[in-house]
């Protein structure tokens, strides 16, 4: 069995130089008819003979072994070390919109801690009535809500706006991940404390900070704390991974994935923001003309194609061709999603996987031919608020090309005609 | 009200409060009393923080620097440190007592960490080299680019163009390629594109 699947030793550039054309055409015959009967239909395989494993093998699985290369990954060059760094979830290979969280994407700045629940705290302190201190325990007590949400790195995407650079949708577009969240609302543990004390809470704030060394503190707006502000420590039906902040998390809905504070250790009622590091030095976004936008907290509207696109080309042929790919909008709901095989002439609306969900992933396909053209595909996705997702060109006329953060641009693949997808920028 | 609506969770101690509350304001609330000048803060940060950022804040290999790109923000290549860009110095302080230094962080002293601010400020030549920095002259200071930095305005720059209903057919008279990620060949191949596209079909 395994010797159908192929490693690292097959690449993907000796796969292209020696077969796409000749297997393409072999397949796009063979689905016409067959010339012998199949072996594996004729003849009787061992997996309809012989046993497989007990349910005793495995108590928690992992995917199966030909599955083995959707995975995360990290481009070194990026960063320093690979403590404060991120890394990629692999979407060119998924479907859906729910992100397993094996393959979740991390972004770490003192690395993934190890943090029990026995050793778990959560202090609510400030302009509070009564500042207190959680132990996790005490957060499972609390009425629990369930949301699915993306959370997006502020910096995905960041890479390429200067140019076309990384070559795969899980390069470009991987600083992302989509999960079903319980947990608390932030509302419900600041109104435990009273918000009394707080006065006028329009002008107040929160500051948000982790249990690790670098602490990501983070300054949120009350009214955005008290909307609907997340204390989690459930993604898809089990416990945070301790990558993504085990056992609390804070999950800010349609906002940049930094401020969704890992291993939550303190809440901070405050008359005004901190300007903590993390938004003066890094998540401020410098224009043309050298200032820089401070507290781009939301996450507009985007999408990209992730099949075809580089990590996967093409392969079985002319004929039918799903063209797939996800849409997000930290405004609300996804409305619709264009695709454009020309490079932006023409467009046709594609299918929604279903419907859009508020501030979560959403799946579209476009069901449609490929018979060998050269196709310069691209995706446009319109949220509720009617925002269309602009292009590179539509960004870098308002912003640069320096401001790093919040490349939502519509991204392009160039397929060629034997069947690879490159990542291109077109005039 | 006076909170307490599931009566869940127990009051902070002020000891515990101390501990954990240590962030500091723009306007010097949080900061403690304490002091440090720049000829300590070079000891200090020729022993704690040189290895990876340089004996004068200038950044070793790729790790950050601290010190430099005066004037450089409207570059193509703009060298963004607590000189050219940080708009504020509580913001330094609060991080380097904080988080660093990296791998053995909150380690410092309110001293210690009054001295290395004082001597990033000197090598950013925001200071002179006998100043001493302390929590009475902190707000004193003046940061380069306090006033770089605008409140986010894309609803009015970005949402306000783009909520439109888009072009669906001749929109625009041709199309060409400009540029190719390929050409630039930086994708990781080990760990990359390489292995993560799908295997080659059966033959």
């Amino acid at each position: 069995m395994s010797d159908t699947f192929q490693g690292k030793g097959t690449s993907r550039r000796a796969f292209l130089r020696g077969g796409v054309a000749a297997a393409a055409g072999a397949v796009a015959a063979g689905t016409a008819s067959a010339n012998s009967p199949d072996p594996l239909i004729t003849e009787v395989q061992d997996w309809a003979s012989g046993l497989g494993a007990g349910v005793d093998e495995v108590p928690y699985g992992l995917p199966i072994e030909f599955e083995s290369d959707v995975i995360r990954r990290n481009v070194e060059w990026l960063t320093a070390d690979t403590i404060s760094s991120i890394n990629f979830t692999p979407i060119h290979a998924l479907d859906g919109t729910i992100t397993p969280q094996g393959c979740a994407f991390e972004r770490h700045h003192s690395g993934a801690i190890e943090l029990k629940k026995e050793d778990y705290r959560l202090m609510i302190n400030g302009l509070v009535d009564t500042p207190l201190v959680f132990t996790y325990e005490d957060l499972e007590r609390f009425p629990r809500e369930n949301h699915v949400y993306f959370c997006e790195c502020a910096a995905n995407t960041g890479m390429e706006w200067a140019g076309a650079q990384l070559n795969g949708a899980q390069f470009t577009h991987g600083m992302i991940h989509n999960m079903e969240y319980s947990g608390v609302t932030l509302r419900t543990l600041l109104n435990e404390a009273g918000l009394g004390a707080a006065g006028d809470l329009e002008d107040k704030w929160v500051y948000v900070e982790g249990a690790d060394a670098s602490s990501n503190g983070r300054s949120i707006p009350m009214e955005k704390a008290l909307d609907d502000v997340l204390v989690a420590f459930k993604a898809n039906g089990e416990a945070l991974r301790k990558e993504h902040g085990y056992p609390v998390r804070l999950v800010v809905p349609g906002w940049e994935g930094n401020m969704w504070v890992k291993w939550l250790r303190r809440v901070e009622v405050m008359d005004g923001p901190v300007e903590s590091r993390e938004e003066t030095s890094k998540y401020t976004d410098t224009l043309a003309d050298g200032t820089s936008r401070k507290w781009t907290w939301v996450m507009d509207a985007k999408s990209v194609i992730t099949s075809p696109s580089p990590q996967m080309p093409i392969k079985h042929g002319h004929g039918p061709l799903v063209i797939t790919g996800m849409a997000w909008s930290g405004h609300g709901k996804i409305a619709r999603v264009d695709v454009s095989k020309d490079g932006g002439i023409t467009w046709e609306t594609a299918r929604l996987g279903a419907d859009g969900a508020n501030k979560a992933l959403t799946r579209f396909y476009l069901d449609t031919e490929w018979n060998g053209e050269d196709w310069l595909l691209q995706a446009r996705a319109m949220d509720e608020t009617g925002y269309v997702q602009p292009t590179k060109a539509q960004l870098r006329e308002v912003r640069g090309e320096n401001s790093i953060y919040h490349n939502n641009c519509i991204q392009t693949w160039h397929v060629k005609p034997n069947g690879e997808a490159e990542n291109v920028e077109v005039s | 009200g006076a909170g307490a609506n599931y009566g869940l969770g127990r009051a902070a101690l002020p000891e515990e409060i101390a501990a954990w509350n240590v962030d500091v304001r723009p306007d010097g609330s949080g900061l403690p009393e304490g002091s440090g000048d720049v000829f300590t803060g070079e000891q200090v940060f020729v022993e704690k923080c040189a290895a990876c950022h340089g004996d004068f804040a200038e950044g070793i290999d790729n790790w950050p620097k601290l010190a430099g790109g005066d004037g450089t923000l409207a570059d193509e290549d703009p060298l963004k440190t607590v000189g050219s860009y940080w708009p504020y110095l509580s913001t330094v302080w609060d991080y380097v007592h904080r988080s660093m230094p990296f791998g053995a962080a909150q380690t410092l002293t309110a001293d210690e960490t009054y001295a290395i601010t004082a001597y990033i400020l000197y090598s950013n030549y925001i200071v002179e080299d006998d100043f001493t920095l302390s929590h009475e002259n902190f707000l004193e200071v003046e940061m380069p680019n306090a006033d770089g930095f605008i409140v986010d305005d894309r609803a009015e720059t970005e949402y306000s163009i783009w909520r439109t209903e888009p072009c669906m057919e001749n929109c625009k008279d041709s199309v060409e390629i400009t540029m190719r990620a390929t050409v630039l060949d930086v994708t990781p191949e080990e760990e990359g594109t390489e292995e993560a596209s799908m295997d080659a079909p059966a033959e």
